[in-house]
């Protein structure tokens, strides 16, 4: 707008026109925020997202109806892109119970990458398990290599977490920019495939 | 940076929002732009905090979830604040929430990315 906010690196380029945004899922210290930490122009940001809790809403017999307001925080950053576009990378936690949270951060997604941890694969379930019920919902899957994790065939991990064979997997090291950008990239390219073939262009 | 952290919040937000839970423009997402509208009249008296801290937060732009982050409000008390400052003409938006990107959005979305490798 002027000097006085040119400077301020809180605020995109005047020039961007469009925002697009990418969801990771995953599993508890799954590694979320530290693989959208890597790309991000941003220091990543957190805020709270308010869930009227309807899953732990029980009854309240007093007739007051008091309801649980349950916080979740929402850690995001965000990449400029040819500055025209900017993209939000949100993380999320996969969980069953942030199912509402997320379906709705969803809408208009460019897709999904799910995060998974070999170590703790059952982290991915719930994810995987919501995303079939959304089918136009394009996502990849993100193997995120710990120090510690053993290496696993991508056909092992495929049959174990039961993805359907276009479903891209890609490996990442999260806190490494390179392969977290490699992942987004691959993500997005599969998300134009994906809309491509829908709109008989293939 | 807490990852996966949620707890239980005493304060509902719609305090903050004259009893609203709902914006006005229900089509505000979390990665809606706002930039404050050149050359309007100043906010009244009668404004709120949180009402004058956003408009404040937007003299650039940036989305919705960074203003609540920066402003430490919810996303839900910013979408109905941003929807009122918006019907006063004081708050002009880019990029519409939930529009699904279209080819050409994501062929520029890809070719971007590879120019960060």
């Amino acid at each position: 707008m002027d000097s006085a906010t040119s400077t301020d690196h809180r605020y995109l380029p005047e020039t961007v026109q469009r925002s697009v945004k990418i969801l990771v899922l995953g599993g508890f210290g799954v590694g979320k925020t530290t693989l959208i930490g890597s790309v991000s122009e941003i220091e990543p940001l957190s805020t709270e997202e308010v869930m009227s809790d309807a899953s732990t809403g029980v009854d309240d017999l007093t007739g007051v109806g008091r309801k649980t307001h349950t916080t979740v925080a929402l850690d995001f950053g965000r990449i400029t892109l040819r500055r025209r576009i900017v993209l939000y990378l949100y993380g999320a936690p996969g969980q069953r119970r942030f199912w509402d949270l997320w379906e709705g951060l969803a809408e208009g997604a460019l897709g999904v990458l799910v995060l998974v941890d070999t170590r703790r694969l059952e982290g991915a379930f719930d994810v995987l398990d919501q995303l079939e019920h959304m089918p136009g919902l394009p996502f990849a899957v993100a193997v995120n290599h710990f120090p510690d994790s053993r290496a696993h065939p991508v056909a092992e991990l495929r049959e174990a977490l039961d993805l359907p064979a276009h479903v891209p997997v890609i490996d990442c090291v999260a806190p490494d920019r390179v392969t977290s950008l490699a992942a987004l990239t691959t993500l997005t390219d599969h998300a134009m495939r994906v809309l491509a073939t829908r709109e008989g262009r293939s | 940076m807490t990852e996966d952290h949620y707890r239980d919040q005493p304060l509902r937000p719609y305090v903050l929002t004259s009893g609203r839970a709902q914006p006005s423009r229900n089509w505000i997402g979390v990665d809606t732009l706002l930039i404050a509208a050149p050359g309007a009249e100043p906010l009244p008296v009668t404004a709120s905090r949180q009402e004058i801290a956003l408009l404040r937060m937007c003299s650039g732009l940036l989305s919705v979830a960074e203003a609540a982050a920066h402003l430490a409000l919810p996303v839900s008390v910013v979408k109905v604040l941003a929807s009122d400052l918006m019907d006063s003409g004081r708050l002009q938006t880019r990029s519409r929430a939930a529009m699904a990107p279209d080819l050409a959005l994501l062929e520029e979305v890809l070719s971007g990315l590879r120019d960060l490798h």
